[in-house]
Parts: structure tokens; C-alpha cells; sequence
């Protein structure tokens, strides 16, 4: 272990920050791989289907579990047309940008009580500001591709994201509020204390309007009108093939499960176990809290499949008033409630 | 009132809850999903398939060139051309089925006055070069003779709706 300590620090720095990256990005990768086999094959079941089960490894079909491989392989190899006209400088950078934020939001991210690799005191905003980024790759995108479809879904996406960042950015005002804190951490340790100590009760409408507005900012079902395909085709996507096509793909798994995993830091008491202080606390000891953290977000990730094999897009009018009409009044309603809460210690959560 | 019900159950996600609920139960029931290559779903006796032409039990071909259903096929798929054989018996020389015009809609079957031109179950079936989609005579028969046992009972199972 010593030795070990001894030669992590004799690294040089460069190489120490690439190896941290490595350890966040792999498995996030990884995660986002088989969550889109996941999605094809839960959404496939909710429809009665089976969803991928051809592709296995090594001759054996094994429930289809190399459809994600495949499907990489396959778009790697795949040529990148940029289209005539194209700006070709932002056509490129246009992904790079989406994926960009998508994954520096990691860094921040506190995968249990010591392990984060940043832990900024304004985490909060710091997440809030690149989920919020994003939305510059789809707009440079859209625009870059110089194909009405794009321009017509970048716009969409611009409005939708802009609407949603700010009851997002108020449900968040809430968390922080009854945190006292913006670094991610001290908010999950802020929630000790079990199931029911955890914020989502406490904050259910804006538990619910986070996750809601976390759907819409990363432009899923039923709130993908920048991409309604029934429309305008792929909306900013359009023109994009092969690698950068997958990494736009890469950037929507990966905004998703960020936002799982935020909802869950936030709103379901991140690493802790959901026993804490009942009888049965000692029995689940040694999970250790990354599971926690992990089957929590997992709950999320499932709910944007559900979401989407449930139900209709909404219609583009339909979305601007419930963002603007009912969620922000309601935020602004429950964040004054919070402060009250707050103010006179109610039990048992704030005092 | 009854916009103030309709405000609270939309508050509330009643609707979309609902709807949840439903794909949730949805997602746990069976897949209706036959593997096709592996499983096959059930062919009905009424199935029409590709065409096959048939013979008496003596080996003698029933058909006799009346040219019915050339006349009833509506896509104009079947050619005919007939002439007397040796021992006087009206037969055809020719007798092509153009399978990139048929419909498979059964009218020849049906117009068949001795149950010669028949469609079979069979519905696997490709072809490689042009010209193979011509269904000769020769081929039909031999697909009468392969298949002359199910040709038989399935027009047996329907004999008494026919």
C-alpha cells in the first residue's frame, strides 16, 4: 500500500489527471454503451417486443449483450460526410462541444463520502453551468450543417433548453436552500438520516419539476421535438454520420445518466443507505455507498426509458407553457415553503 | 367543479401515471415474438402460396388446358398454349407463371375445374438470376409431386366450405 501511495505520487501530474479521467470516463462509458442496449431492450419489452438478442460473443447469443459492441464497431467505420455548404470548422467542433460539458460535469460528481475528483465548493453551479453548455453544440450544429432541419431543430432545442434551465436552476435554489450548501457533497451529507430524511420528501414538487426539466434539457421523449423525427428528421442531427453522429449519441446517454445521478445526489441522499437509523441498518453494512449511489441513479435512468415508451411528444406550445406557466410558479412557491420549513426547523428534516 | 377536479388530477400526473402504469404491467408480460428462422407461426390449409400444378393418382396431369385461370388471373400472370396430344387428349405445351406478377390472390385456384393449378405453403423461397421467376411447367409439377400428400389434405380439411 505504501509503495503503492510512493509511486502515485512519483507520477508526473499530467499523467496522475489522465489516469483520474481514465478512472471516471471508462466505466461512464462503458455505462452509456449498454444503457442504449438497455433502452433498446427495456422499450422493446414495454412494447411487447424482445429488442436486441442476435448479437452475442463468441457464437453464443447471450440476450443480445454485443448489440452495443456492434453498433460502435459499426459507426467507427463509418464515413463522416460533411455536407457541401457545411461550415466545416463548427461542423466538427459542434460535437466536440456537446460532448464536452457532458462529461466535465464529472468532476464534481461525489461517487461516495471521499471519492470526488474535484470537490469545488460551488459544485452546484458549476453543474448547472455545463449541463447548460451543452446546448451550444446543438446550436452550432444546427447551424453549421446549413440544412434547414438542423436550423429548425437547433432552434427548438435552444428555446426548450432555455425554459427548462430556469425552473431546473430554481428546483436547484430549493435543494440549496434547505442544503445550506453548494458543494455536492455537504448537500448528500446534509440529507443523513434514512429514507426519510433524504430531500424528496421535503421537496416532492421540486424533486419532481428537477427531474421533469432534466428530461426536457436533454431533449428526451416526450420533450425531443429537436429531434421529432415525424417532423424535421433528426433535427440538428441530420447531416451528421458515422463518428460524430455517435458522438452526439454519446453526449444525450451520458447528459442523461448525469442527470440520474444529480437527481439522486440531490433528492435521494446520494451514497447512504436508505436504512439508516432503522433496525435493520447493521444488515447492510457493507454495501458500500457507490452502490447506493449506482441503484439509485439506476431508478432514474430507468424512468427516461419509461418516459419514453410511454408517451406522446408533447406539441412544441404544450412544452413552452408547462415550463414557463406551471413549473416556474410552482418552484417559486415551494422555495418560499423551503425557507419557512427551514426558518422554523421543522421536523425532522432541518433541524 | 369539474375543472377543478380536471386541474388537480393534471397537477397531480393522474393521467400520466395512469399511462405509466400501463407499459409498466406491459413490460412484464411475454413477448409475442416468434424468432422466425427458429420458430415458425402456424399455416393455415387456406394458405396461398407458391403455385403447383397436380397429377391423378395414375400419374396422369390434371390439367387440361381450359385456360380458365389464365383468363381469371387478374395480373395477367399465366400463359397458356395448348394442343392435342398423341392419343387426342387436349393437354398444354406451355404453362408459365410469372411470380413477379402474381398476386397470390388464389382466383386460378379457384377457378380450377379439375384442381390442377393449386397453391401450396410454401412461402420460402428466392431467386438468383432473371428469368428464374418464371414458373414452368416442369417446375410446377415437380412441386405438385413433392408436395402431393399436403396438397391433398389440406384441400380435404376444406372440401366441405369449397
Amino acid at each position: 500500500m505504501e509503495g503503492l501511495v510512493e509511486f502515485w505520487n512519483g507520477l508526473p501530474v499530467v499523467i496522475q489527471i489522465l489516469l483520474k479521467i481514465i478512472v471516471i470516463m471508462l466505466p461512464l462509458m462503458i455505462l452509456v454503451a449498454y444503457y442504449t442496449y438497455a433502452e433498446r431492450k427495456i422499450i422493446g419489452h414495454m412494447q411487447v417486443r424482445m429488442g436486441p438478442n442476435r448479437v452475442g460473443f463468441f457464437g453464443f447469443r447471450l440476450l443480445g449483450l454485443g448489440q452495443p459492441i456492434a453498433d460502435a464497431v459499426k459507426l467507427m467505420f463509418k464515413e463522416i460526410i460533411v455536407p457541401t455548404g457545411a461550415n466545416k470548422l463548427l461542423f466538427l467542433i459542434a460535437p466536440m462541444l456537446s460532448i464536452g460539458p457532458a462529461l466535465a460535469a464529472w468532476a464534481v460528481f461525489p461517487f461516495d463520502a471521499e471519492w470526488v475528483l474535484a470537490d469545488v465548493n460551488a459544485g452546484l453551479l458549476y453543474v448547472l453551468a455545463l449541463t447548460s453548455l451543452g446546448v451550444y453544440g446543438v446550436i452550432i450544429a444546427g447551424w453549421a450543417s446549413n440544412s434547414k432541419y438542423s436550423l429548425l431543430g437547433a432552434m427548438r432545442s435552444a428555446a426548450q433548453i432555455v425554459a427548462y434551465e430556469i425552473a431546473m436552476g430554481f428546483a436547484l435554489v430549493g435543494v440549496l436552500v434547505a442544503a445550506g450548501s453548494l458543494n455536492l457533497r455537504e448537500i448528500v451529507l446534509a440529507q443523513q438520516g434514512g429514507l426519510l430524511h433524504w430531500y424528496w420528501l421535503p421537496l416532492l414538487p421540486l424533486f419532481v419539476i428537477y427531474f421533469v426539466s432534466g428530461v426536457a434539457e436533454t431533449n428526451r421523449a416526450p420533450f425531443d421535438v429537436a429531434e421529432g423525427e415525424s417532423e424535421i428528421v433528426a433535427g440538428f442531427h441530420v447531416e451528421y454520420s458515422g463518428m460524430t453522429f455517435a458522438v452526439f449519441f454519446l453526449a444525450e446517454y451520458a447528459n442523461m445518466i448525469l442527470i440520474s445521478g444529480l437527481t439522486a445526489l440531490m433528492f435521494l441522499g446520494g451514497w447512504m443507505s436508505p436504512f439508516q437509523g432503522t433496525a435493520i441498518e447493521s444488515w447492510f453494512d457493507w454495501v458500500p455507498g457507490i452502490i447506493w449511489l449506482l441503484l439509485k441513479t439506476f431508478i432514474f435512468m430507468f424512468l427516461f426509458l419509461w418516459f419514453r415508451a410511454t408517451f406522446p411528444r408533447y406539441r412544441y406550445d404544450q412544452i413552452m407553457r408547462l415550463g414557463w406557466k406551471v413549473f416556474l410558479p410552482i418552484t417559486i412557491v415551494w422555495i418560499v415553503v423551503v425557507s419557512v420549513m427551514k426558518i422554523q426547523h421543522a421536523p425532522w428534516w432541518f433541524n | 367543479m369539474k375543472k377543478v377536479v380536471d386541474y388537480i388530477r393534471s397537477l397531480f400526473l393522474f393521467e400520466l401515471l395512469k399511462g405509466l402504469s400501463l407499459t409498466g404491467r406491459y413490460m412484464v408480460t411475454k413477448p409475442f415474438t416468434l424468432e422466425y428462422p427458429e420458430e415458425k407461426a402456424p399455416v393455415s390449409p387456406r394458405f396461398r402460396g407458391l403455385h403447383a400444378l397436380r397429377r391423378y393418382p395414375n400419374g396422369e396431369e390434371r390439367c387440361i388446358a381450359c385456360k380458365l385461370c389464365e383468363a381469371v388471373c387478374p395480373a395477367l400472370a399465366i400463359t397458356i398454349e395448348a394442343e392435342p396430344r398423341e392419343d387426342g387428349s387436349r393437354r398444354t405445351t406451355r404453362y408459365d407463371i410469372d411470380l413477379f406478377k402474381c398476386i397470390f390472390c388464389g382466383f386460378c385456384e379457384e377457378s380450377c375445374p379439375v384442381d390442377s393449378i393449386v397453391e401450396t405453403r410454401i412461402y420460402e423461397y428466392h431467386f438468383e438470376n432473371r428469368g428464374e421467376q418464371i414458373m414452368t411447367k416442369a417446375k410446377l409439377l415437380d412441386i405438385g409431386d413433392k408436395y402431393e400428400q399436403q396438397l391433398a389434405a389440406d384441400r380435404a380439411a376444406q372440401a366441405a366450405v369449397r
